[in-house]
């Protein structure tokens, strides 16, 4: 089976994220691969081992997204693809999502593409569906857990009101949850194998399609409201004064 | 000239320090509390190929070079000491040495389950009446045929229950004109009869690693085991010193930064006098000294890790590294309790754990006072590397990974 795994590069879960002149910044922080992408690759890896298939990682980001293909790649990804062009700066998610199904229609021949759930950094949490509306291929949301059998995928959802279990012809577009297992660490073989590889760069030219044109474009970037607390320490002589200095202090806040 | 970890080194770093971090960080406190190993710790480092992590993929290692070996360390012992000493014994003291020293077929026979995590393995020198003088040594081994009959006691033997294999030094011909010209070296399977192991419990530190004694009544330890040529152990004792004393610096090095920076986050939220101790001056200086501790702790460690890779021997370099290291580990975990004030008193912070860690390494694989032994002896012109019989051989990517 020929499984395709879609990861974003995105900062690192520590970063310090803020608006500046209009634009997102995380300072130095280092940038990662997504982390709900890494469940991502564990469930296609899995797929992978069961199936005796091939993984490939497609990442659209700039050439420092390498990285993020070269963790795919050490954790068990046999090839990784990436797509970069200037003209993808102002992408939305459908435009990912048009660009992500070109990538896959030339790499061609898949019968499961896994996305992670959303992203760490922008979290729509719309590229799969889009993607698989643009495949024109079945979509199976948050997936917990996968069983290929013949040309069929079976999914389990742990959804709100108890557990689900859908399935759909291959081939299909998933999304994976955490319930699909902890992500596993790269290997030393692995390690080797990506700090060597030579990662593909396809360019909107060489995927034939048109830079998309983005449909929702960002008005505004703005930080949270910086939020003035103050602390006050009430003191007196005995427990019972001071739980009464409080009560009065709750009361002409009116906190209750 | 090229200071450039490799991308390879970087993600290995990441791979060692995320394992780290997810399974040891968490419930390191607890079992150091205990006195008790992580259970799954070693099994864990053995299934990633963390024990194996520079041996040839022949020999059922990873195939990296020496210096990842370092990177390795250093993330470990990052986390807990204990770690790192499971590599020290038994990657640097065991199987290095046995790569080393080892005939092809023991390295077949030997090397490949322990490099690939089947087999533990440690290092056994110490005695309970011996430590720094090694020739002094009264274990024995007498020649029996096909076989080697050993009895005696070690002590202080980390991973001393734990292990299944162990590199054992012995004494075989009392009658020698130099002690250290009496001994020999042999793996000896610790299942085998005659062989007793208990653990030592109140440790200073590294209080959820192993550590032990052996004790060997007759024996039986087949010829085929026996490491180099009688009379060549200590020797072979050294080189294992030379590997382990690398391990014990490059971990070391990873307790000055763990202190580094639990003493920068601490020191910028703590408030003193209306303003973060991180902006008083003498909280700075005690900063400033662990930074730049840190930096000479990891070139140095460095600088041994290339030699290794270039098939140059190491032994000044390695001591200059294990010494500096471990006292710097030491004074940096100790002014991270200071910069704690009393909370570092208590075990709900780390540094309290990193200073009790940090005491042993100044002590064990040549203490302080040894190491500055071995280094007014180059300094003075009194010593110098005699070629060996079998010298650690360079790292070669092609060889390492076919
Ligand atoms: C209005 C708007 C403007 C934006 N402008 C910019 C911009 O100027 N520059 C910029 O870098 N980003 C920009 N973004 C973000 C970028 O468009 C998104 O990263 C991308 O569309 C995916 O959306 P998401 O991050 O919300 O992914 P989600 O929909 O949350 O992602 C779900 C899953 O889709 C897959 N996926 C997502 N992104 C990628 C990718 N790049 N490659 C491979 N797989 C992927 C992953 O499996 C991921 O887990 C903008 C977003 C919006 C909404
Ligand atoms: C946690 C831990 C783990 C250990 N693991 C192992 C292991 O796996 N395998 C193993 O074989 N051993 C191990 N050891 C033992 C360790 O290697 C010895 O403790 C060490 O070699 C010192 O020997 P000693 O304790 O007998 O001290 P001694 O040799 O008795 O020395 C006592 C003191 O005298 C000093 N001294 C000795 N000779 C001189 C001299 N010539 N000039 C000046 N000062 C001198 C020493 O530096 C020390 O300060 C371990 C020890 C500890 C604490």
């Amino acid at each position: 089976m020929k499984i395709i795994a879609c990861i974003k590069q995105v900062p690192d879960s520590e970063a310090k994220v803020k608006a500046e002149n209009g634009q997102v910044s995380w300072g130095d922080a280092p940038l990662v691969i997504n982390p709900f992408d890494e469940y991502a690759v564990e469930g296609a890896l899995q797929q992978k081992e069961t199936t005796n298939g091939t993984v490939t990682a497609l990442c659209i980001g700039p050439e420092s997204a390498k990285d993020a293909l070269k963790h795919a790649l050490a954790m068990g990804a046999d090839e990784a693809v990436l797509v970069s062009d200037s003209a993808l700066d102002g992408l939305d998610t459908l435009g990912a999502a048009r660009v992500l199904a070109a990538a896959i229609q030339k790499i061609g021949g898949a019968d499961m593409v896994v996305f992670g759930r959303q992203t760490l950094d922008n979290g729509a949490g719309l590229t799969p569906a889009q993607t698989a509306r643009v495949l024109g291929w079945p979509m199976l949301g948050l997936a917990g857990q996968i069983k290929v059998d013949g040309g069929n995928v079976t999914v389990e959802r742990v959804i709100e009101e108890g557990r689900q279990t859908v399935s759909a012809k291959l081939p299909a577009v998933l999304s994976v949850v955490q319930s699909i297992g902890e992500p596993r660490y790269p290997s030393f073989m692995g390690i080797r194998k990506a700090s060597k590889a030579a990662i593909p760069v396809w360019t909107l030219a060489d995927l034939g399609v048109a830079a998309p044109t983005a449909l929702v474009t960002r008005a505004e970037l703005m930080n949270p409201p910086s939020r003035e607390t103050k602390v006050e320490i009430i003191t007196g002589e005995s427990p019972a004064e001071i739980a009464d200095k409080l009560a009065d202090k709750i009361l002409a806040e009116k906190v209750l | 000239m090229d200071f450039a970890l490799s991308p390879e080194h970087q993600m290995v770093q990441k791979m060692v320090r995320d394992f780290a971090q997810k399974e040891i960080a968490p419930v390191i406190k607890e079992h150091d509390r205990k006195q008790e190993p992580i259970p799954t710790a070693l099994k864990r480092m053995g299934e990633l190929g963390i024990l194996g992590i520079c041996i040839p993929v022949r020999y059922g290692g990873q195939g990296m070079d020496y210096l990842t070996l370092g990177l390795a360390c250093e993330e470990l012992e990052a986390v807990d000491t204990s770690l790192r000493v499971a590599m020290s014994v038994h990657a640097g003291l065991c199987s290095l040495n046995l790569f080393q020293w080892g005939t092809e077929e023991q390295k077949e026979r030997l090397l490949v389950p322990l490099a690939s995590g089947e087999k533990l393995g440690c290092g056994a020198f110490t005695e309970p009446g011996m430590g720094s003088d090694v020739a002094a040594m009264t274990t024995t081994a007498k020649r029996d045929g096909d076989f080697y009959i050993l009895n005696g006691e070690k002590m202080w033997i980390s991973l001393a229950t734990k292990a299944d294999l162990a590199m054992v030094t012995v004494k075989t011909n009392p009658s020698a004109r130099k002690a250290s010209e009496g001994l020999s070296a042999f793996i000896v399977d610790l299942h085998s009869e005659g062989v007793k192991t208990g653990d030592i419990h109140g440790k200073l530190g590294v209080r959820a690693g192993s550590t032990g004694w052996i004790s060997f009544t007759d024996v039986k330890v087949p010829v085929a085991n026996r490491i180099g040529e009688e009379g060549e152990g200590f020797k072979i004792t050294m080189s294992g010193f030379d590997h382990g004393r690398y391990t014990v610096a490059s971990g070391a090095t990873g307790i000055i930064r763990a202190s580094l920076e639990a003493s920068v986050s601490y020191a910028k939220t703590r408030k003193t006098f209306g303003k973060p101790i991180a902006e008083h001056q003498l909280i700075q200086e005690k900063i400033a000294k662990m930074a730049q501790d840190y930096e000479i702790a990891r070139l140095l460690y460095y600088q041994v890790g290339w030699l290794k890779n270039q098939g140059k021997r190491s032994t000044r370099e390695t001591s200059y590294a294990k010494k500096f290291a471990t006292e710097a580990s030491f004074n940096a975990a100790n002014e991270a309790i200071q910069i704690h004030g009393a909370y570092g008193f208590s075990d709900e912070y780390d540094v309290e754990r990193y200073l009790r860690n940090s005491k042993g390494a100044v002590i064990y694989e040549g203490s302080s006072e040894i190491q500055s032994l071995i280094q007014a002896g180059y300094a003075l012109g009194e010593r110098t590397d005699k070629p060996l019989r079998c010298e650690l051989p360079a790292y070669d990517e092609s060889v390492w990974q076919s």
